[in-house]
């Protein structure tokens, strides 16, 4: 139970932080603060695949890649505009009203025993085991089209990003086979001690 | 077939010939078609004329097509031929040929001949179509044919803005009068039920002394329908009050005054009159108003043509006032009189018309006559083309023998005098002065253009031809304005100039008009204001009154020789003023002054019209364009609409940041609003 | 007691975090895509708490595909800030205005 209000409260807390951090470093650190409690989390709730997951993937990639974009542009610091504060109050309404209206979406099912269930039931097997079987069994569809948008993430992300540098020289593979000996070869006849043009 | 067939429609395939396919035939094509249609059309009229006269022909009517049938109103076209359509048919084929033959040489150098020729013959068309017209609808289509091709013609060299301007007042001042017509026509259907003429007429005398209600007030019947047909004859025949238009009209080429301006369409207002004559007989109050109409503008337009000095503005008053004579004649029940002062006048107005176009022609196209003078030995043959025609429209004759409007002027002022009413009276007096002006400005024409010394040094015109090379192609060979063909027979004040006499193109059509200027009167007054011959002749197509013209031999003596004696005083004066003291005129002008201006602004008619109409019509036109259009309809309408929609759109514009975050903040709210929704309305 | 009510609780939370950071920022793109992590983060958590509640795997297996997602999106997204910036040369916020009505 302690953990649980830990591992809440922190995630909660850094999350703020990365919205109010100045330095956008900072707040890409925080992020990775968030991602591990929230794995703390989960981990609680009896999925340590999917918390050890949210590690791998969104820290040691994810937040990764944002510090990567974050150091490698050219980032003004502390730029605090004046519609930060002027838009607080006005912000801060609406999202409390939207956390109400979720929690109380949330609570309104009677769902009696889901409310009163146990925190986790001890598992019948392994966490991992259950979730290989879903994922290859039931959802291996959805599963192989997962691993084609990364693939397509992928070559987008590099297709996006790319320059083609002025001097670099590549090859051209149809020109190189429609060359002909003719192009490629010429008879002189240099007279003695001249030299040759070409 | 029947040659009045032939006759109306030629002219129409001509001109539809001309007017569409000018382009691909050619000119000459062009003109020898449409003047090859108008000569048949002439040729095929005068025995039907003289068939008439002969007293062996019948009224018929040959129908055409069936038109309109809708309910009580049945409407045909047909063409009704008799004595008075004869007469007219002559007139309108025989002058309008032989326009198209002078135009000839008149439009050599224009270069749209064509288009010219076709209005001409569509013209011809129009004004047959009105001359033979068995119904009121088909009167007044040709009514508006002749008044198009007016239009048409006065704007034909529609590069000049003052032609264009005189086209649109001719266009509008007859549409005045078209509306009085209108109205007459409508009346006259309400009334009898009918818009054939020949029934109306039958019927007419029936009606005398009905009243009928006209904006509010009861009046006699047929003296409205009357005054409101009356209206139309008024606009398109130039009386006092419609006039206006007439001088300007002067901004066409001259074959198309002389065809229209004097011996054709404003003569279809005559026309409509002698036709509807039994209607008009049934109401004298009618007549009189039509009298003091005529004798009005008689004096009027005489009045003011002893002061112009453009040669083609004189002609044209002196049209205006000749008019006037005819429908004081009309009005004092001498139809016959009237109408052969029509048939009479066609020959000597048309003739003066191209006879001053001959005289343009060789002053290189100078009007103004301080300009001329001395011309008499330069161009011959159209110095006594003119004489004749002024001996002719002066009336010169005695003891039964004379010229043209001898017997015609003559028939009017003695039908007036023994009518015996009060307005005949009055109208014989005016008539009489008005003769007396006559003579004066015709002699004054005459004598100020071919006799004196040369004036031409200070024309622009002649300074031109005498300086400049001609730029109209076909000038070069034959034209040649320098002193070397010919000896010049006149040095002093020519500036070098030599006038040369017109082509034979020119000259035939003057010879033959000035043979009717002066042989028509002499042939014809016994067949249409004879006693007997003229009711014979008649036959019942006008409301002859052979009572009246019986009478019209028996007045005093003295009554007969009053329009000789005007005459000679006339001739007299303009002698003295133009021939013997030739500072008379200065000097006179010099002591009235005022009366000078006054009737140099033509009693300031326009003036007033001005005034009185032009100035508050573009009031209001201003008035419903500025407040009405722009301020309130395209305010709350199309232009509100759009500024409405701007700045809507300049409002929405602002939801359109370009920030990503703004957008999410929209989103959120809307996903707010609709998670409210289903909580608390929904459920 | 920790019922499925204080996980949902605490997601709904980070939600309203990462919303709030969406449209409150006002420095820089990255944030933004930060917060829309966190917003993934938070269904995440969500997914999970109601697998573990209802005793049923697919939770966790959709939860794996959102990562999955997320991480494909992320890098697209911060490749198209790199480009973003190399034609900008900043990524303020008050820059990426280029869809302006």
């Amino acid at each position: 139970m302690i953990a649980f209000y830990l591992f809440a409260t922190l995630t909660i807390a850094s999350a703020i932080l990365v919205i109010f951090a100045r330095n956008p470093v900072h707040s890409v650190l925080w992020l990775i603060v968030a991602f591990f409690n929230a794995a703390g989390l989960m981990l609680l709730l009896g999925a340590e695949f999917i918390a050890m997951l949210l590690v791998i993937v969104y820290v040691g990639a994810v937040a990764v890649l944002f510090l990567f974009v974050v150091m490698m542009l050219n980032i003004d610091f502390a730029r605090l505009r004046s519609g930060f504060t002027k838009n607080l109050p006005f912000g801060l309404m609406i999202a409390l009203v939207l956390l109400a209206e979720i929690v109380i979406a949330a609570n309104a099912r009677q769902a009696g025993p889901l409310i009163n269930a146990p925190t986790s039931t001890a598992p019948v097997r392994p966490n991992i085991v259950a979730v290989g079987e879903a994922l290859y069994g039931r959802f291996l569809f959805p599963f192989e089209l997962a691993g084609l948008i990364l693939l397509v993430a992928m070559i987008g992300a590099i297709v996006l990003t790319h320059r083609s540098r002025g001097d670099s020289r590549g090859q051209n593979i149809p020109r190189q086979i429609a060359r002909r000996p003719e192009d490629a070869v010429k008879n002189m006849q240099p007279g003695v001690g001249e030299g040759m043009k070409l | 077939m029947h040659p009045i067939l032939l006759i109306v429609f030629l002219p129409l395939v001509a001109a539809i010939f001309a007017g569409l396919g000018g382009r691909v035939i050619g000119k000459t094509a062009s003109k020898v078609i449409t003047t090859g249609a108008l000569m048949v059309g002439a040729l095929l009229s005068w025995p039907i004329f003289f068939a008439y006269l002969g007293g062996s022909a019948q009224a018929e009517v040959v129908p055409v097509l069936k038109f309109i049938q809708s309910g009580a109103l049945d409407v045909d076209w047909a063409l009704r031929v008799d004595a008075l359509t004869a007469v007219m048919l002559v007139v309108v084929t025989t002058v309008s040929s032989l326009v198209h033959l002078y135009s000839w040489g008149y439009m050599e150098e224009d270069p749209s001949q064509p288009r010219f020729f076709a209005y001409l013959s569509l013209f011809s068309f129009a004004m047959l179509m009105l001359v033979t017209a068995d119904s009121l609808v088909q009167m007044f289509f040709g009514w508006e044919g002749v008044g198009l091709a007016s239009y048409l013609l006065i704007g034909f060299w529609y590069h000049k803005p003052s032609a264009n301007v005189a086209a649109l007042k001719a266009f509008v001042v007859n549409r005045v009068g078209d509306f009085g017509f209108s109205l007459g026509i409508f009346g006259t259907f309400l009334v009898f039920g009918t818009v054939s003429i020949p029934a109306i007429l039958e019927a007419a005398p029936g009606m005398s002394g009905s009243t009928i209600g006209f904006a509010g007030l009861r009046v006699d019947t047929m003296t409205l329908l009357c005054l409101l047909l009356f209206v139309g004859a008024m606009g398109k025949s130039a009386q006092l009050g419609l006039h206006t238009w007439l001088p300007d009209a002067m901004e066409g080429p001259t074959p198309v005054s002389a065809l229209i301006h004097a011996a054709t369409m404003v003569t279809a207002g005559v026309f409509m009159v002698c036709r509807l004559s039994p209607m008009f007989e049934v109401s004298p109050d009618a007549l009189t108003v039509v009298t003091y109409v005529g004798a009005a503008t008689a004096i009027f337009a005489a009045t003011v043509a002893v002061v112009q000095t453009d040669i083609k503005r004189v002609i044209a008053y002196s049209t205006c006032s000749q008019l006037g004579y005819m429908f004081f004649a009309a009005g004092s029940g001498a139809y016959g009189a009237a109408m052969f002062h029509l048939f009479t006048h066609a020959f000597f107005k048309a003739l003066l018309f191209l006879g001053a176009g001959s005289v343009i022609h060789s002053m290189h196209h100078e009007q103004d006559m301080r300009h001329y003078g001395a011309l008499r030995k330069e161009i011959p043959y159209t110095f006594w083309a003119m004489v004749a025609g002024t001996l002719a429209i002066t009336g010169v004759g005695i003891f039964g023998i004379g010229f043209a409007g001898y017997f015609s002027k003559d028939a009017i002022l003695e039908s007036a005098f023994a009518s015996g009413t009060v307005a005949g009276n009055l109208s014989f007096w005016i008539g009489a002065f008005a003769a007396l002006l006559t003579s004066f400005y015709s002699w004054r024409l005459i004598f100020l253009t071919f006799f004196g010394k040369a004036r031409w040094a200070g024309s622009e015109h002649v300074q031109h031809a005498v300086h400049h090379v001609h730029e109209e192609a076909g000038e070069i060979a034959d034209d040649s304005d320098s002193s070397h063909d010919h000896p010049v027979k006149v040095h002093e004040g020519t500036a070098g100039y030599h006038p040369h006499e017109s082509p034979w193109t020119i000259l035939v059509p003057l010879a033959l008009l000035a043979l009717g200027a002066i042989f028509s009167g002499l042939a014809f007054h016994e067949a249409f204001v004879g006693a007997e011959a003229g009711a014979h002749f008649w036959h019942g197509s006008i409301a002859f009154d052979a009572h009246l013209a019986h009478a019209m031999h028996e007045v005093p003596l003295w009554v007969k020789y009053t329009p000789l004696a005007v005459m000679l005083v006339g001739l007299a004066l303009a002698y003295r003023n133009y021939m013997a003291k030739p500072g008379a005129p200065a000097a006179f002008v010099a002591m009235f002054p005022h009366l000078h201006r006054f009737l140099m602004h033509k009693w300031y008619f326009d003036e007033f019209y001005d005034w009185l109409f032009v100035r508050p019509s573009f009031a209001i036109g201003r008035i419903f364009w500025k407040r009405g259009d722009e301020q309130t309809i395209d305010r709350f309408g199309p232009h509100g609409a759009a500024v409405a929609v701007g700045i809507g759109n300049k409002v929405t514009t602002r939801l359109q940041s370009g920030y990503v975050y703004s957008y999410a903040l929209v989103m959120l709210l809307g996903l707010i609003a609709a998670t409210s929704w289903v909580f608390w309305w929904a459920s | 007691m920790i019922g499925l009510s204080h996980y949902l609780t605490v997601a709904a939370i980070l939600f309203t975090i990462g919303v709030l950071g969406i449209f409150l920022n006002r420095r820089n793109i990255i944030l933004m895509l930060m917060a829309i992590e966190l917003i993934l983060l938070a269904v995440n958590i969500n997914l999970v708490a109601f697998s573990a509640y209802l005793g049923d795997v697919t939770g966790q297996v959709f939860a794996m595909f959102v990562l999955t997602v997320a991480a494909a999106e992320a890098a697209i997204g911060l490749a198209i800030l790199v480009i973003f910036f190399r034609r900008r040369g900043s990524i303020a916020v008050d820059d990426a205005d280029r869809m302006r009505g």
